[in-house]
C-alpha cells in the first residue's frame, strides 16, 4: 500500500488512472489476488456493513453489560432537529453499527471493531441520498483503503497506541477522502478533506468507560461521522488548509506516542475514571463462566 | 506489510479485534493443537484478557473458537449452548503471568482422548494471535499453515532426517526454521507446509531416538 497520500495522489496523476484503480492495483500486484477477487471480497465487506446498519437501526440490539443498545433508533425515530437529514441520519448509522458490535454481532472493523461506525455510515447516506450503486461504494472504499493503509505506515490504528484518534480518527479521515471522491471531488480537494477532517480529530483520547468498546465509543464514531462530512463540505467548496494531510497524519502519530497510557485504552484515565464511570462499572458483575457439571 | 484488508476488516463478531476475534483464534489454535474439539478444557485468562474479557465475550470467544467457531461465526453469542451441545467441558480461571507477559494472553488445558495439552498464546491485536508455547515448549504459531513443531537433541543430521521423511510422506514444505533453545541444548524445529502433514509423517518422526517431543498443529481456516 501506499506509504504518503502525495505519493498515491501522484501515482493517479502521473497514470491517468481514477484514484480506486490504482488502490485497487496497488494490492493485486502485491498480495498476487487478483483484482477482480479483491472488488467481490470489497462488495462482500460491504454487505456486512449494511446488514449492521439496518440491525442496530432496528432497536433490539442490547450489551451483555446494559451500557449501550437503543440508542441509534431513538435518533433515528427522533429525526433531524438542528441538523439536515443526511448527517442525523448519517449520525445514527454510526451509533447503530457500533451498538451491534457491542451485542456481539458481526460487523467489519474499518479500521478497527471500536471504530467500525464510521466508514458504513457514511457510505450508507451517501448511497440513500445520491443513489450511486455498490459498485461506486466498493470504489469509495478502496480510496478509503488506501487512505488507511498511509495512515496504518505512518501513525498508527490501533487506540491502546495512539488514543482515540488513531482509530475513530483514521476512520474519519478515510470516510471524508470517500465522501469527496463519490461528490466528484478533485485530488487536491480529496487531500484537503483529509487534512481538515482528521486535524479536528488530533489529541482524541480512549478512555472507554470499564474498558468496554461501548461508551464513549458509540457517540465518538457519530462525532468522527459528522466531521468527515464537515471536511469533505469545506474542502469541496475550496477551502484550503496550509498543512499537506501526510503532515497531519504525522502529527497524528507525534501525538499518539506523547500521550500518557492513562489516555489509551486502559480505562485508568479519562471518563472512564470518573465517578460517573465508577460507578456505572462496579455494578457490573464479575464472573468466571463455567460449563462443568458437578 | 499491511493490506487492504488490514484496513477493510476483519468480518468479526463484536466487540473487540484483540478480545473477541483474537480470543477466538486461540480458542482454535488451542483445538487445532489437541487434534479436535476437546472433551474438556482449562482457560486462565491473564492480565487484559481477565480484567475486561467478561464485558468483550473473551470467554464465549475462546470457548467457540475450541469447538471449532470461527471469529465471523455469529453462533459465538451462544457459545456456551453450541459448546455443550458439542460435548466439551469448560472452566475458567484468572491466572497472574507477570510484567512481562503479554497482557492479553491465555493458558489454554485441553483433554481429549486421555490426552492433556497445555498451550499458551496471547492475542497481538487485529485479530492477530501468535501461540508461544506448547507443553511448555516455546514455539511460535500463527495457525497459517500446516505446521509439525519438534524438539531434538542438538546432533548432526536432525534436520536432513526429518526433511526426508516428510518427502516421503509427500509434505511440500513452505518454510522451516531451527532455534537452539539455550538451556536444554535443543534444537527446536518449526516446519510449516502447505498440505496436511499426516499421522503416518509425525508417528515416522516421533520414531527416531533423539526427538524429544513433536507435535502437527493444522491450518486454522
Amino acid at each position: 500500500m501506499h506509504k504518503s497520500i502525495e505519493s498515491l495522489i501522484r501515482d493517479a496523476e502521473e497514470s491517468g488512472r481514477p484514484l480506486p484503480q490504482v488502490v485497487l492495483e496497488t494490492e493485486a500486484a502485491e498480495t498476487g489476488v487478483p483484482a477482480a477477487e479483491i472488488r467481490a471480497r470489497i462488495a462482500r465487506t460491504l454487505a456486512v456493513m449494511r446488514r449492521a446498519v439496518d440491525e442496530g437501526l432496528k432497536g433490539e440490539v442490547r450489551s451483555a453489560s446494559g451500557l449501550t443498545g437503543g440508542r441509534a433508533r431513538k435518533l433515528w425515530e427522533n429525526g433531524p432537529r438542528l441538523l439536515g437529514a443526511r448527517v442525523t441520519e448519517t449520525l445514527a448509522r454510526a451509533i447503530s453499527t457500533l451498538e451491534v458490535n457491542a451485542a456481539m454481532g458481526l460487523i467489519v472493523a474499518a479500521p478497527t471493531a471500536g471504530a467500525a461506525g464510521v466508514l458504513p455510515a457514511v457510505l450508507v447516506s451517501m448511497d440513500d441520498f445520491e443513489h450511486l450503486g455498490d459498485d461506486k461504494l466498493v470504489d469509495a472504499m478502496l480510496v478509503a483503503g488506501g487512505v488507511g493503509g498511509v495512515i496504518a505506515q505512518r501513525a498508527s490504528l490501533a487506540g491502546a497506541e495512539g488514543g482515540c484518534q488513531a482509530e475513530t480518527g483514521t476512520a474519519a479521515a478515510m470516510g471524508s477522502a470517500a465522501v469527496t471522491w463519490l461528490s466528484g471531488g478533485s485530488h487536491e480537494q480529496i487531500g484537503t478533506a483529509i487534512a481538515l477532517t482528521l486535524q479536528g480529530m488530533l489529541g482524541l483520547i480512549c478512555d472507554p468507560i470499564g474498558g468496554l468498546v461501548e461508551i464513549p465509543c458509540i457517540y465518538r464514531n457519530a462525532s468522527a461521522a459528522m466531521q468527515a462530512i464537515a471536511g469533505a463540505e469545506m474542502a469541496l467548496a475550496g477551502l484550503d488548509f496550509p498543512v499537506t494531510p501526510d503532515e497531519v497524519i504525522d502529527v497524528m502519530g507525534e501525538v499518539g506516542r506523547r500521550m500518557p497510557s492513562a489516555y489509551r485504552e486502559t480505562a485508568m484515565g479519562g471518563l472512564a475514571a470518573t465517578p460517573s464511570a465508577r460507578k456505572l462499572v462496579q455494578i457490573r458483575p464479575s464472573s468466571r463462566p463455567s460449563g462443568i457439571s458437578r | 506489510m499491511v493490506s487492504l484488508f488490514d484496513i477493510l476488516g476483519p468480518t468479526m463478531v463484536g466487540p473487540s479485534s484483540s478480545h473477541t476475534a483474537g480470543a477466538c483464534r486461540l480458542g482454535q489454535m488451542a483445538r487445532a493443537i489437541a487434534g479436535g474439539t476437546p472433551e474438556r478444557a482449562l482457560v486462565r485468562l491473564h492480565g487484559s484478557f481477565a480484567a475486561t474479557g467478561e464485558g468483550h465475550g473473551t470467554h464465549r470467544a475462546i470457548v467457540g473458537g475450541l469447538i471449532g467457531l470461527s471469529p465471523d461465526d455469529l453462533r459465538l453469542r451462544e457459545a456456551y449452548e453450541e459448546a455443550t451441545a458439542a460435548g466439551l467441558q469448560w472452566e475458567f480461571e484468572d491466572v497472574e503471568l507477570g510484567d512481562d507477559a503479554h497482557p492479553n494472553s491465555a493458558i489454554v488445558t485441553t483433554w481429549l482422548n486421555g490426552e492433556e495439552v497445555v498451550t499458551r498464546g496471547a492475542s497481538l491485536g487485529g485479530g492477530r494471535v501468535e501461540v508461544t508455547e506448547v507443553d511448555g515448549f516455546p514455539v511460535s504459531l500463527g495457525g497459517n499453515y500446516h505446521t509439525l513443531v519438534l524438539l531434538a537433541h542438538d546432533e548432526p543430521g536432525t534436520i536432513a532426517a526429518v526433511a526426508t521423511i516428510l518427502a516421503a510422506h509427500h509434505v511440500n514444505l513452505a518454510t522451516m526454521r531451527v532455534d537452539r533453545t539455550g538451556r536444554h541444548q535443543d534444537a527446536l524445529m518449526t516446519i510449516e507446509a502447505d498440505e496436511p502433514i499426516s499421522d503416518a509423517a509425525l508417528g515416522a518422526v516421533r520414531s527416531f531416538p533423539w526427538l524429544r517431543w513433536a507435535r502437527v498443529v493444522p491450518k486454522i481456516a
